[in-house]
């Protein structure tokens, strides 16, 4: 066998396999452009007739419209995005490239609770936030995300394989631990800091069990809590809208993909977070 | 599916980095605005679930009515059978769902490592389900599923089999699985793929020369060397398909009747729609211990049995 056939071979199968895996994605897309009536019809029909284009005019710009919601996601996911890297890169550098009193043991308590699931600490948050006053508001779906163990490990294992004599170097010049963070560490720290900042994005974007729990007015909802809003006269889920609805919702997060493939893989394959 | 792991994480060096900062206080300033925020939203919150699993308490009863209750949750939670029929389906659940997903990541993962028409295209088609949100697939699974005129059983019902899927006791919990599956072998692929790709090429070559056949090859060179990653993702993948309960509260309640109703779905129940606080604390610890028990068990199995170990 020649090795373009082999290469086929094995391409075949697997080609069959990634467009069944696809389907429900596809179905997703079909359905997002059809009448209720048509989504169950049998046999199915892939290719829409008409082409339902007001389901997403109404997703958009009708009575229950997303944008409200999808602005929220975004301005959570920007909040969030934003925080965690800052202190995220100033504590990993810390940790890695400073010394101070009780540094250690408390890089362990880090690591510690870097294990706990996010699950087992939504009852005393849920407590906490009520009586802060945080509770059903954007800043409880924010704050935590904001100072992460996590982030601050990834950005400390890098900082922790960078030489010491850049710092050492720059301090012989005068220059204060604040710029050699700032002009030394920092700009080498950019492929680190773009891989966690699309694991926060997309962390953030997705999360749904945080602000089921944490969010309860309709005015407040993320994303993820917008999109079972869609419901026909006898208050069974509407297709057409709930397929619209979540096209629109996977588009940013389907964007960072395409345009950052090889960071979005490598960061999401090497930290294991979801 | 918000679950962290830190994985295969290089051990922790300890040791001091020569010639830093003369001045203590500076790193401690670096450290600070993560440090008060881990505090105040990790570390308390943390600290409080484990006091709130010793306290009856609940919502009705207000701040004022928090009480010592010492063991009695724990006491309860062994004579409470909806926990254990949760704590049931929920190693139903994880034991299907996670090695499934394990092994058919590694035979895609092996798949994808060879020369193909289209890799990265067909990469990023297997990995796509693990990157879109809980409830977009969730509703798309759920009409997919839909017993009369779903797509599913529209394809099944060429061989005759028709499921109930989320409207029946018996084929809901499988139907979450076979979602599961689906969102996380493109993951589990790409893991092995980037395994795959440090694999010791020289021992292939040896075993090539003495004309191993595929079959050995795959159980003396490349099983051994993806060990670590098979246990790194079991690990990852039991935490995940034991916490998570967003898909659950979405799709089918935790029904029909309890045939959904894992334990993470439970504590979910008993903490945001009971409010029995206390009681849904215990119920977590109870699950976390049992998650870092097989976690642990899970790592102790495949020690010294790795290739380069």
């Amino acid at each position: 066998m020649t090795s373009k056939a082999a290469k086929w071979y094995w391409g075949i199968p697997l080609w069959i396999l990634a467009l069944a895996f696809l389907a429900p994605f596809a179905w997703m897309l079909s359905t997002a452009l059809k009448a209720d009536v048509e989504a169950y019809k049998i046999p199915m029909q892939w290719i829409p007739d008409p082409f339902q284009w007001d389901n997403f005019k109404t997703v958009l710009v009708g009575e229950s419209s997303v944008l409200p919601a999808f602005g929220r996601s975004v301005f959570v996911a920007v909040l969030r995005v934003a925080g965690e890297l800052l202190t995220a890169t100033m504590a990993g550098y810390a940790f890695a490239r400073m010394s101070f009193k009780g540094r250690d043991k408390l890089f362990l308590v880090y690591l510690a609770t870097a294990i706990i699931p996010v699950q087992l600490l939504l009852v005393p948050r849920f407590i906490y936030f009520q009586k802060l006053g945080l509770y059903d508001t954007l800043w409880a779906l924010i704050l935590p995300g904001m100072f992460t163990v996590l982030g601050t490990f990834l950005m400390r294992q890098f900082f922790v394989s960078q030489p010491a004599e850049f710092a050492e170097a720059a301090r012989m010049d005068g220059a204060n631990e604040w710029q050699i963070f700032r002009r030394i560490y920092l700009p080498l720290a950019t492929p680190v800091i773009s891989a966690l900042g699309i694991l926060a994005f997309v962390w953030s974007w997705n999360d749904y069990e945080t602000p089921l729990v944490l969010i309860s007015s309709p005015e407040n909802y993320t994303l993820p809590l917008g999109l079972t809003d869609f419901v026909d006269e006898q208050g069974s889920i509407a297709p057409g809208l709930t397929m619209a609805a979540s096209v629109v919702s996977i588009v940013p997060v389907l964007l960072v993909f395409v345009l950052l493939q090889r960071r979005f893989i490598a960061a999401m394959t090497h930290t294991g977070i979801k | 599916m918000t679950t962290a792991t830190v994985a295969a994480a290089p051990a922790v060096r300890t040791e001091k980095a020569p010639g830093i900062s003369p001045r203590g206080w500076i790193g401690f300033l670096f450290v600070a605005p993560n440090l008060l925020g881990v505090v105040a939203f990790t570390l308390i919150p943390l600290i409080s679930v484990v006091l709130l699993a010793f306290t009856d308490w609940n919502l009705v009863s207000g701040f004022g009515g928090i009480s010592f209750a010492g063991l009695d949750n724990f006491v309860a939670i062994a004579k409470d059978p909806g926990f254990w029929n949760a704590a049931g389906l929920t190693m139903v659940y994880v034991g299907v769902s996670v090695p499934l997903t394990v092994v058919l990541g590694l035979a895609l993962g092996i798949a994808l490592n060879r020369p193909l028409p289209g890799r990265a295209i067909l990469r990023a088609i297997f990995f796509l389900p693990y990157i879109v949100n809980t409830v977009a697939i969730g509703m798309t699974w759920l009409m997919l599923m839909n017993p009369r005129a779903g797509l599913v059983n529209q394809v099944l019902g060429v061989f005759g089999i028709e499921p109930g899927w989320f409207a029946s006791s018996h084929w809901a919990l499988p139907a979450l699985i076979v979602m599961a599956v689906w969102g996380g072998v493109g993951y589990c692929s790409l893991i092995y793929l980037s395994a795959l790709q440090d694999a010791p090429k020289q021992l292939y070559e040896a075993a090539d020369i003495d004309g191993a056949g595929l079959w050995a090859k795959f159980r003396t060179i490349t099983w051994p060397s993806l060990l670590p990653t098979t246990i790194f993702l079991l690990v990852t993948l039991i935490i995940g398909a034991s916490q998570g309960f967003g898909l659950i509260a979405l799709i089918t309640a935790g029904g029909p009747g309890d045939s959904t109703t894992t334990i993470s779905y439970y504590m979910y129940q008993t903490g945001f729609q009971f409010y029995r606080f206390g009681y849904a604390s215990a119920i977590g610890l109870v699950t976390f211990a049992g998650v870092l028990v097989l976690t642990l068990l899970t790592w102790r199995a495949q020690r010294g049995r790795a290739l380069n170990d």
